[in-house]
């Protein structure tokens, strides 16, 4: 049952290596938004501490958007997701092995990229600790919710741009915990209750963006 | 008795029904928007704190009900043609979401115009009015994501998927926001008022929002016949119920 999962991971992972470009553009999409927004609000150093999680948190919320319509559309477009589904191996199988590689080839990267972006805002070194945690927490479920609204714009018309309509509204609550729990932080609040309810908030998110991936695909391929 | 239910699961058998339930549903509306409206103008008394602007009431609190309540039934319908595989039923879902986007908008912007004279404000970031938003943005996504699915059965499906996801969210999204808005905002403006009301105030508020439930069942009505008519334009029953009119 698992070889699969890490065949198809692997897989995933070798195809980004071989387009280096797609995984790096969204990093760099992420870093090149949190910088314009000292641009435009101005440098006061304590406004942009107050900001430094909220922002590092959209910028990630947008990467993960930018990123998603590949999740599925190279695979259709070659057929290979076709085939994936009438493989033996369960669709949920496929699903959860595609947003692991996701999450390795975009979450991750953002969050171990936010605390520089924390640093440049001038966060203290505590407060930094947490937004990488909050980041590792919540990315995945970008990537869980995520790989639900790719599955469900997959080949529809102006699917870009509709697939941030529906999952940013669904990525409030990650939103919400994740940059409070850095914002806590900084007040001197402790952040175990925002950083709990965000681990809470993976795990649903784990059971329903998943199957809904799944019904979406069968739909999809219909 | 299932069975008769069912029947009606067929487009072409609930097309004459819902045709005999508008007038019936929109007369009922009209009544009880008139009794509504005659409590609220002229029965309810003046609210001490706020004067005549609290009046707005009567349509803000019964809209931001029906917002919320027809995307359940919209959610409700979309879980049924999931599993029942019904067409009706995503026809259902589909008929309502304008409804329940429209009464979102309504909640929003009557509570804005409420806000300006007793905050000061049209807007200010309170956790119900976030939430409100937010579901607003549900409704958007559930209908563009219709449009821009031409099959209308992928629709449906893809459209019921969403719905539910929503669905299963909207009580996290409530939460998370409610949450966010105690840490942020501190001790301000506040929408819960005192528990106070005059009986006539809850008589005039009951009326109007079975009003909109009325006017919510009459509109998704009339609009799951045009879809019906639409979709089923080629078929048989179809062509000749044009023949004859």
């Amino acid at each position: 049952m698992l070889q699969p999962f890490f065949l198809i991971v692997r897989r995933e992972l070798r195809l980004a290596l071989h387009r280096k470009g797609d995984a790096l553009n969204v990093l760099v999409f992420f870093v090149v938004v949190a910088s314009l927004f000292p641009l435009g609000v101005g440098p006061e150093p304590n406004q942009l501490r107050a900001m430094a999680a909220g922002v590092a948190w959209i910028g990630a919320l947008l990467a993960a958007v930018l990123s998603l319509p590949r999740l599925f559309a190279a695979d259709l477009a070659d057929g290979t997701l076709e085939q994936m589904l009438v493989s033996p191996q369960p669709l949920m199988l496929v699903v959860l092995a595609k947003i692991a590689a996701h999450w390795l080839l975009t979450g991750l990267p953002l969050a171990l990229a936010a605390p520089l972006i924390g640093l440049q805002y001038g966060l203290p070194v505590d407060a930094l600790v947490i937004l990488l945690a909050s980041l590792l927490i919540g990315t995945p479920v970008l990537s869980f919710l995520g790989a639900a609204g790719a599955a469900l714009t997959l080949g529809v018309r102006g699917g870009g741009a509709l697939l941030g309509l529906l999952v940013l509204p669904l990525f409030v609550p990650v939103l919400v915990f994740g940059a409070g729990a850095v914002t806590a932080t900084l007040a001197g609040i402790n952040s175990s209750a925002h950083l709990s309810l965000l681990g809470a908030f993976l795990a649903v998110s784990s059971l329903i963006g998943p199957w809904a991936a799944c019904a979406a695909l069968r739909v999809a391929l219909d | 008795m299932t069975s008769d239910l069912l029947r009606f699961a067929a487009p072409q058998a609930f097309f004459p029904v819902a045709g005999k339930l508008i007038p019936w549903f929109s007369i009922l509306a009209g009544a009880l928007a008139l009794a509504g409206l005659y409590v609220a103008f002229v029965v309810a008394p003046t609210d001490a704190t706020q004067g005549e602007s609290y009046r707005i009431i009567f349509i803000h609190v019964p809209a931001a009900w029906m917002s919320m309540f027809i995307y359940l039934v919209m959610a409700g319908w979309a879980a049924l043609g999931l599993a029942m595989n019904t067409r009706l039923s995503g026809m259902m879902a589909s008929a309502l979401a304008p409804t329940g986007a429209m009464f979102t908008f309504l909640a929003l912007w009557t509570g804005a115009l409420w806000g300006k004279p007793t905050w000061g404000t049209y807007w200010v970031w309170d956790a119900r009015l976030t939430s409100e938003l937010v579901l607003l943005f549900l409704y958007l996504g559930f209908i563009s994501l219709k449009e821009a699915i031409s099959d209308p059965a992928r629709a449906d499906r893809a459209g019921a998927i969403l719905a539910l996801v929503g669905v299963v969210n909207i009580p996290i999204i409530y939460f998370s926001v409610q949450w966010w808005n105690t840490l942020h905002q501190g001790a301000s403006v506040s929408l819960t008022r005192a528990p106070s009301m005059a009986a006539t105030m809850l008589l005039g508020m009951l009326l109007m929002a079975l009003a909109a439930w009325m006017y919510s069942i009459a509109v998704a009505l009339a609009r799951l016949r045009r879809i019906i008519v639409e979709r089923e334009r080629d078929a048989q029953w179809v062509r000749m119920q044009r023949a004859a009119t």
